[in-house]
């Protein structure tokens, strides 16, 4: 790289995405070791949340506002997951 | 100005995102982790899409934005909820040290009534509730 200086927006941008991309790995670890089946749901759903905000993130960094529109679409459809999850569970508790 | 605005909003929201990381991994049962990721994210992702906001600056990116965060101050405790309801029903264990568990008493209030109760239950929700 020619440039020998980050902007504050580009320095603020790559702190946030180094400590989203840490929370996602210690999520990750959370969602592998996880001892129950809701843990691992608890986990799934923060992974979303999670890369709505990296997608927010990125958006500054390429300075595209497009990319705005898959963080909808993802946080429609983790919340639909984790309804759907939630269902699912509710399920099997009472069938055992 | 706007741009110190939107890189200290991102920062923000990234360490609160971090913590909703920490807390799922290290808290020890699951609703404390439930809340761990429901508050925190849910701060966090406001304060990151708010920092995308004041980036752009437009109406468009703006009504956005808020759409999600909006979406997001609903939908997280009702999924949060849903989670730890089912969860609770299937009998996931509490942590240990655990000192109040009102839900267990009160479904066993409500289970078996008068006859099988002893003297330090609590009474039963129809005494405490008058309809």
């Amino acid at each position: 790289m020619s440039q020998s200086l980050l902007t504050m927006t580009e320095t603020a941008v790559r702190l946030a995405l180094a400590m989203v991309g840490l929370a996602l790995f210690l999520t990750f670890v959370r969602l592998v070791r996880g001892p129950t089946l809701p843990d691992r749901v608890v986990a799934l759903d923060l992974m979303g949340v999670l890369a709505v905000g990296m997608i927010a993130a990125y958006a500054v960094a390429t300075n595209q506002p497009v990319l705005l529109d898959p963080a909808t679409v993802l946080a429609l459809v983790g919340f639909l997951g984790t309804v759907a999850f939630a269902g699912y569970l509710e399920r099997r508790g009472r069938d055992e | 100005m706007s741009e110190q605005v939107s890189a200290a909003l991102l920062l923000i929201g990234a360490f609160f995102m971090l913590l909703a990381g920490l807390g799922v991994l290290r808290l020890p049962d699951l609703f404390m982790r439930l809340q761990a990721a429901t508050k925190a994210s849910t701060l966090g992702v406001g304060c990151m899409l708010l920092a995308a906001a004041v980036h752009f600056q437009g109406l468009a990116v703006t009504t956005r934005t808020t759409l999600v965060i909006a979406f997001f101050c609903v939908t997280a405790p009702v999924g949060a909820h849903m989670i730890a309801r089912a969860a609770y029903a299937a009998g996931v264990p509490l942590w240990e040290g655990t000192i109040v568990d009102e839900l267990r008493e009160r479904r066993r209030a409500s289970r078996d009534p008068a006859p099988g109760r002893t003297a330090d239950s609590p009474p039963p929700v129809e005494d405490r509730e008058p309809a």
